[in-house]
């Protein structure tokens, strides 16, 4: 019976093996090799590619991709909390904001930037419009900076922030509310004494699916940064394609992976002794 | 806690004279109409200061949403709330001097027992909490257990968490919601005399809702039978038990053998192989069945008209077969006429 039962894990295996644990094995050793002389890899095996992230200016993108990934998981959770809040209380009517919430993954995420790049550029619609109103005379510069890449990672993470603390304020049963309120707690008091303190484990999920993706975050500040407010992720594409290095490359990659690593190990765990 | 008591923030014209002065939380006419149907329809009760008042009738008569609507959880569609002789009507849950101990008692999962029961205190900003805590807690006797966590206590511990946590309020009433139904039947009994024993210790008004009569009777001064959003009978539990107003009355407080229009008492209904002499009643009646019950004999017999009597015999005077012709006795002070 057991061993039937093993052989049910095989695909997952397989999946796991083929398209995890090689890849990163690979990436691993790039990390060790030398850049070959027309790109591509040589010997010996070197450390010479972790001792490059110590230059100022790899260390300022990465800090700087941090700060992006952190601004914009807090501002996911402001806007999501609220939202998820409403979401739960609305009855009937909790469905049908739940497809609206789901509703933008029906598109590709690639078009829906471009969406924005219509909206946001100088001669986008919100430039346009507020010309046409005699608003401003010169456009606004909306786009290719800081705060059109964090609008971007908002924009495309704000779901994996609502739907998981939708998903613990929906079990969340309304008698500890009753009993907050017939213990003489006003609305608010109530929302931050009971209702946050027990959706804890929804938002750590939220702040976890946010951060992480925003960290490595590639086509939103290459599509809305136009190359001048560049993330780890742009790092790592530039050095595979026009730096032409790929132990760099991999390098920087394998450090992302293992800081993001610590990060969630600790963050989860801190959250375990809070309960 | 003196503003919640306090009538100052009341708009409007004082709150007219509640019914008898020693009443400490009155309900005029108060409806509660949902869209399907009405749950509580037309209540008026009074209930006096420091004693133990139940709300006993079946599920669905509207004595929860009649205690929500004390609460303040509901608001009701007409009528009014008097509590301390002022109309709360329109106050919030948190603007009402009154607690709930909910049936599943909604202890904060996240907050130990200390946290727990001092929770109200903290939104009252109370300066003595830490020793009204320890009070409290010695009262229901969970001393040594502050550090705990709600998942991390028995069901009875539980409920007593949900009493501490009302109780160091010090309401002008405390609502108590089926609070023993979900604890097991052993516990559940004790738990019946230590609620009734801390009532009397603490002096505050208890209201209590529930299904079961035995604990309505046992621990109440007090009961109003409740059914279909209406109140049936006010009165202590030896007269809603013994004098029931209605058939209803009399059927859901106990058992009823229906007797030519007159309901009797098992416990009080006698059965004879000779008719009735000197000031009893007696009814000709052919025994049907006859079950042993340990301290007692049940007898059910078929009278001539047709109705069936339960007597409830000594287990000596149990030798009776179903098929024998025996006389359904009684004394008629045990009576119970409706009009």
């Amino acid at each position: 019976m057991s061993r039937l039962r093993s052989w049910f894990l095989v695909p997952a295996w397989l999946w796991m093996g083929g398209l995890f644990a090689a890849p990163f094995a690979i990436v691993l050793a790039y990390s060790f090799l030398t850049r070959g002389a027309y790109g591509g890899l040589d010997l010996p095996w070197t450390l010479e590619s972790y001792q490059r992230l110590a230059d100022p200016l790899y260390l300022s993108i990465l800090l700087r991709s941090f700060l992006m990934a952190a601004a914009a998981t807090a501002i996911c959770l402001v806007l999501a909390f609220p939202l998820a809040l409403f979401i739960s209380r609305s009855g009937r009517r909790r469905n049908l904001y739940l497809q609206l919430v789901i509703l933008p993954f029906w598109s590709s995420f690639l078009v829906r930037l471009y969406a924005w790049l219509f909206l946001l550029r100088d001669t986008g619609l919100i430039n346009t419009a507020l010309q046409a109103l005699h608003l401003i005379r010169e456009p606004l510069p909306l786009l290719y900076n800081d705060g059109a890449v964090l609008l971007g990672l908002v924009y495309g993470y704000l779901p994996f922030m609502v739907l998981p603390i939708y998903a613990t304020l929906e079990r969340l049963d309304p008698a500890l509310l009753e009993a907050a309120a017939d213990l003489g707690a006003r609305p608010f008091s109530a929302l931050w004494r009971v209702t946050v303190p027990l959706s804890a484990p929804g938002i750590r999920a939220g702040v976890i699916l946010v951060f992480i993706p925003c960290l490595g975050a590639y086509l939103t500040p290459d599509l809305l940064g136009g190359g001048r407010s560049v993330m780890i992720g742009n790092l790592v594409q530039n050095q595979f394609t026009t730096a032409r290095d790929w132990p760099f490359g991999a390098a920087v990659s394998v450090a992302l992976m293992a800081v993001v690593t610590l990060l969630v190990v600790l963050f989860l765990r801190r959250g375990e002794e809070a309960l | 806690m003196k503003d919640i008591g306090s009538s100052a923030h009341i708009p409007g014209p004082p709150a007219p004279v509640p019914g008898p002065a020693d009443a400490i939380l009155v309900l005029r006419d108060v409806v509660k109409q949902y869209p399907a149907q009405r749950a509580v329809d037309g209540v008026s009760l009074s209930i006096p200061r420091g004693g133990f008042y139940s709300l006993l009738g079946p599920s669905g008569c509207g004595k929860t949403t009649t205690l929500r609507l004390v609460a303040g959880f509901e608001e009701p569609t007409s009528g009014e709330v008097l509590l301390e002789g002022a109309r709360v009507n329109g106050r919030r849950p948190y603007e009402r001097n009154v607690s709930t101990v909910f049936q599943n008692y909604a202890l904060f999962p996240h907050l130990t027992v200390r946290q727990n029961v001092e929770f109200g205190l903290r939104r009252r900003r109370a300066p003595d909490a830490p020793a009204r805590v320890a009070r409290v807690l010695d009262l229901v006797r969970l001393a040594g257990k502050e550090e705990r966590y709600p998942a991390q206590l028995s069901g009875g511990e539980r409920q007593r968490v949900a009493l501490a946590r009302s109780l160091v309020l010090e309401p002008a009433v405390l609502l108590l919601d089926e609070p023993l139904a979900a604890l097991d039947p052993k516990l559940r009994k004790q738990m019946r005399f230590e609620l009734k024993e801390m009532q009397r210790r603490v002096g505050i008004t208890f209201l209590l809702v529930t299904h079961d009569q035995e604990e309505a009777l046992s621990m109440s001064d007090q009961v109003a039978v409740m059914n279909e959003g209406r109140i049936q009978q006010v009165g202590t539990p030896q007269e809603v038990y013994l004098r029931p107003r209605t058939p209803f009355v009399a059927g859901f407080l106990g058992a009823v053998n229906w007797i030519g229009g007159v309901g009797l008492r098992p416990e009080v209904t006698r059965i004879s192989r000779v008719p009735a002499n000197g000031g009893m009643r007696s009814c000709p009646a052919a025994v049907t069945d006859s079950v042993f019950l340990g301290n007692c004999v049940q007898v059910v017999a078929r009278l001539s008209s047709g109705e069936q009597a339960v007597a409830e015999v000594p287990r000596q005077d149990g030798a009776y077969q179903s098929g024998d012709a025996v006389h359904i006795c009684w004394d008629p002070a045990d009576e119970m006429t409706f009009s």
